[in-house]
C-alpha cells in the first residue's frame, strides 16, 4: 500500500506536484495518468526518496521509503528504462542490483527468464532496443519478489507481443495481492489493465476512481443525424423539448440515447434524414475533456485565429467604421 | 449503458488478504528478509567496478605508464655515462610514470561517481539502497582499495626491476623508510588523489566536468607558476611550486624542487585532510539534492 498525503514538489516558482492526496491498494492494478508533464514521474521519484518533497509526506506500508531495509525485496521500480550504465552487461547490472539488498544471485537467471532476455543476458545493455531496455527494467522490479510493484510508462517502445505480455504481467502481479502501481499518459492502455485510476494534471488530482466508475460516468452517449433539412428538424425537436447541438460539417448531436424518438419525430415532419446513428465518445476523449485545461505542452494544429483589422483599436472606433462600411453597402 | 459495477478489490476478500496478519496485507515473497549493510553495498559496487570496460582501460593504462616508463628510464640511466651516485633516491625513476599515470586515477575517481549520473544509474542505485551515506561510503572504500592495490603492485615492481637494472652502476642502496616511502607511500597519495577526484565527480556530477577540473588540479599550479615573472609575486610563485601535486609527489622520493615547503609525510596529511573535506561536502549535497 502506498499512502500519499499532501503530496507537493516546487522547483523554484514552478509547481511539479501540488496538494496530491491518494492511496494506492493492494490487490489491484492503479492507473496513474496524465497528460506529459503532469508530475507523474515526480511524483514516483519522491515515492522511492529520490527526491524530497517541498511538503507533505509519501509512505510505503506505513514507512517512508530510507526506512526500508531490504527496499528492493518490497518495491520494486521501472523509472526510466534508459537508466542502466550502457557498458554494462544485463547479467551484472541485476547482479549488482541483487547484492546491495543480500538478494540470491540465482534471482538473476530467473528474472531475466521470467522477461525473455535470456539470450541476450551477457550483452551489453547500450545495444538493447528500447523494448529490450523496458524488458531490463523490468526484470530489475521483480528481482526483490517484492509486494509493491511501480512502472512508469513500462509500454513504451514495446512491441504489440510485449504489451500483450506487460498487460498480463501486471494483471497477474496484482492478483497475487501485489500493489500495483502503473504510470501511462494513454487511456486506451489504462483501460484494458488498470482497475482502479488516478488522473492528475498539472500536479493536481483530477480524479481517484474505479476504472469502472470512470467509464460509466464519461462514456457519454449521443445521436449524430445528418440532414439537408436542418431548419425544420431543429424546429421539430424543438417542438419535441429536445436540444440538439450543430457539430462541424452541418451535423447535428443529441445528447443520450434517443434514436428512435428522433427518428419518429422526423418521419413525422416528413424531414428527410441522411443519417441518424447513436455514438459513444471514447474514453479517450474522456480524459482529454478531463485534461483539457491541464495539459501543459499545447500543440496547435490549426493556425491560430485572426483577429479583425483594428480589433485592439478603441472599439468605439471600430464600431463607427463598422457601421459606415455597412450604410455605404446598403445605400 | 453498463449497470454500474462495484470496485473490484470490494468484491470479495482473497485469501491473502485474509492470510496476512500486518494492518498492510498483501503479497509475501518467499525469498528471505536480509537487513542490508554496508557489506551488501560493497558487494554491489565491487561488481560495478569490475564489470565496466572503462575501469580495465583506465587501469590497464595506468599499469601500463608506471611500467613503461619507469622502465625506460631505468634503461637510459643505466647505459648512459652518468651515474646516480651521491645523496639521489635511485627510487625516484618511478616519478615521471606515477605522474602521468595519475590522470588514468583520476580519470576511474570521476567516472566512478559522475558517470552514474550521465547514464542515469544513481536513481537505480538509489532505489536500491536509499542510504546515500552508505552509497558514497561503499564507492569510495572500492575506490580506494583498488586504487591501492594496483599503484602498490605496479610502483613495487617498477622499482624491483629499477634497482636490478641499475645494479654496479653505482647508485646507492634505498634506505628500508625509502622503500616505504617509494611504494605504500605513494600509493596511499595516489590512491586518495583518485578518491579526490571521486568525491568531485559526486559533487559535480558531470564525467568531462569532473576530469578536466582535476587535471586542472595538478597541473594548473605548476603553470600558473611559470607565468609569474614579477619579483612581487615570488612568494605565491614559490608556494604554487611547493604546493603543487606534482611537487608534492616527489616529496615522497626526497626529491622536492625546493629545500623549503611540504617535507617528509606532509604531502600525504595535505591530501588527506582536502579529502576529508571533500567527502563532508560531497556527503551533505548527496543527503540534501534530489537524485
Amino acid at each position: 500500500m502506498i499512502e500519499l498525503s499532501g503530496l507537493t514538489k516546487r522547483y523554484g516558482e514552478k509547481v511539479a506536484v501540488d496538494d496530491l492526496t491518494f492511496t494506492v491498494r493492494p490487490g489491484i492494478v492503479t492507473g496513474f495518468l496524465g497528460p506529459n508533464g503532469a508530475g507523474k514521474s515526480t511524483t514516483m521519484r519522491m515515492i522511492l526518496g529520490l527526491d524530497h518533497p517541498t511538503a507533505g509526506d509519501v509512505r510505503i506500508d506505513g514507512r517512508h521509503y530510507h526506512e526500508l531495509a531490504d527496499p528492493l525485496t518490497y518495491i520494486g521500480a521501472l523509472l526510466d528504462a534508459k537508466a542502466v550504465h550502457g557498458g554494462r552487461r544485463a547479467h551484472h547490472h541485476l547482479l549488482c542490483l541483487a547484492q546491495s539488498n543480500g538478494i540470491p544471485a540465482g534471482r538473476v537467471h530467473e528474472v531475466l527468464e521470467t522477461v525473455g532476455l535470456t539470450a541476450v543476458a551477457r550483452k551489453k545493455a547500450k545495444g538493447f532496443s528500447l523494448g529490450m531496455s523496458q524488458r531490463l527494467g523490468i526484470a530489475g522490479a521483480l528481482l526483490g519478489d517484492p509486494r509493491i510493484l511501480m512502472f512508469d510508462e513500462p509500454v513504451n517502445g514495446l512491441d504489440p507481443e510485449g504489451i500483450l505480455w506487460i498487460r498480463s504481467l501486471m494483471k497477474s502481479l496484482a492478483a497475487q495481492g501485489r500493489t500495483v502501481f502503473v504510470s501511462s499518459h494513454l487511456m486506451s492502455e489504462m483501460a484494458l489493465t488498470a482497475d482502479h485510476l488516478v488522473v492528475i494534471g498539472q500536479g493536481r488530482l483530477l480524479a481517484d476512481t474505479s476504472m469502472a466508475d470512470f467509464i460509466e460516468r464519461n462514456s457519454r452517449s449521443y445521436v449524430r443525424i445528418r440532414t439537408p433539412d436542418r431548419e425544420r428538424l431543429l424546429d421539430a425537436l424543438h417542438g419535441a423539448g429536445i436540444t440538439a447541438v450543430e457539430s462541424g460539417g452541418g451535423q447535428l448531436e443529441v445528447d443520450g440515447g434517443k434514436a428512435e424518438q428522433i427518428g419518429e419525430l422526423a418521419a413525422r415532419h416528413h424531414v428527410v434524414l441522411h443519417e441518424l446513428s447513436v455514438r459513444q465518445s471514447s474514453l479517450e476523449e474522456a480524459f482529454m475533456r478531463l485534461t483539457a485545461s491541464s495539459v501543459e505542452y499545447h500543440a496547435r494544429t490549426e493556425p491560430p485565429p485572426e483577429r479583425p483589422w483594428g480589433a485592439d483599436r478603441d472599439t468605439g472606433t471600430a464600431k463607427a467604421a463598422a457601421d459606415a462600411v455597412t450604410t455605404t453597402a446598403e445605400g | 449503458m453498463s449497470t454500474p459495477q462495484t470496485p473490484m478489490p470490494q468484491a470479495a476478500p482473497p485469501a491473502w488478504e485474509a492470510a496476512a496478519g500486518s494492518p498492510y496485507p498483501g503479497y509475501t515473497s518467499p525469498i528471505p528478509v536480509v537487513r542490508t549493510h554496508l557489506g551488501h553495498a560493497l558487494a554491489s559496487e565491487w561488481t560495478k567496478i569490475k564489470s565496466v570496460r572503462s575501469t580495465m582501460w583506465t587501469l590497464g593504462v595506468f599499469v601500463l605508464l608506471v611500467l613503461g616508463i619507469g622502465l625506460l628510464t631505468g634503461l637510459v640511466i643505466a647505459n648512459s655515462s652518468s651515474d646516480l651516485s651521491g645523496d639521489e633516491n635511485p627510487l625516484s625513476l618511478g616519478f615521471f610514470g606515477l605522474l602521468l599515470g595519475s590522470i588514468c586515477l583520476i580519470t576511474l575517481g570521476v567516472l566512478t561517481t559522475a558517470s552514474e549520473y550521465g547514464t542515469g544509474m544513481i536513481r537505480t542505485t538509489m532505489t536500491a539502497c536509499p542510504s546515500r551515506g552508505r552509497v558514497l561510503a561503499a564507492k569510495a572504500l572500492v575506490f580506494f582499495l583498488v586504487a591501492f592495490t594496483i599503484t602498490l603492485v605496479s610502483t613495487a615492481v617498477v622499482a624491483f626491476l629499477q634497482m636490478a637494472l641499475l645494479e654496479g652502476s653505482g647508485a646507492r642502496q634505498p634506505t628500508g623508510a625509502e622503500w616505504f616511502k617509494g611504494t605504500v607511500g605513494v600509493s596511499l597519495y595516489m590512491a586518495l588523489l583518485g578518491l579526490l577526484s571521486l568525491l568531485v565527480g559526486s559533487v559535480l556530477r558531470h564525467s568531462a566536468g569532473g576530469i578536466t577540473i582535476m587535471i586542472g588540479v595538478v597541473l594548473a599550479p605548476l603553470v600558473i607558476a611559470l607565468f609569474m615573472f614579477t619579483q612581487s609575486l615570488e612568494k605565491v610563485r614559490q608556494a604554487l611550486f611547493e604546493y603543487s601535486i606534482p611537487n608534492q609527489l616527489s616529496v615522497f622520493y626526497s626529491n622536492s624542487l625546493s629545500r623549503s615547503g611540504p617535507s617528509g609525510w606532509d604531502p600525504l596529511w595535505i591530501i588527506l585532510g582536502a579529502t576529508v573535506v571533500a567527502a563532508a561536502g560531497a556527503l551533505a549535497l548527496l543527503q540534501k539534492r534530489d537524485v
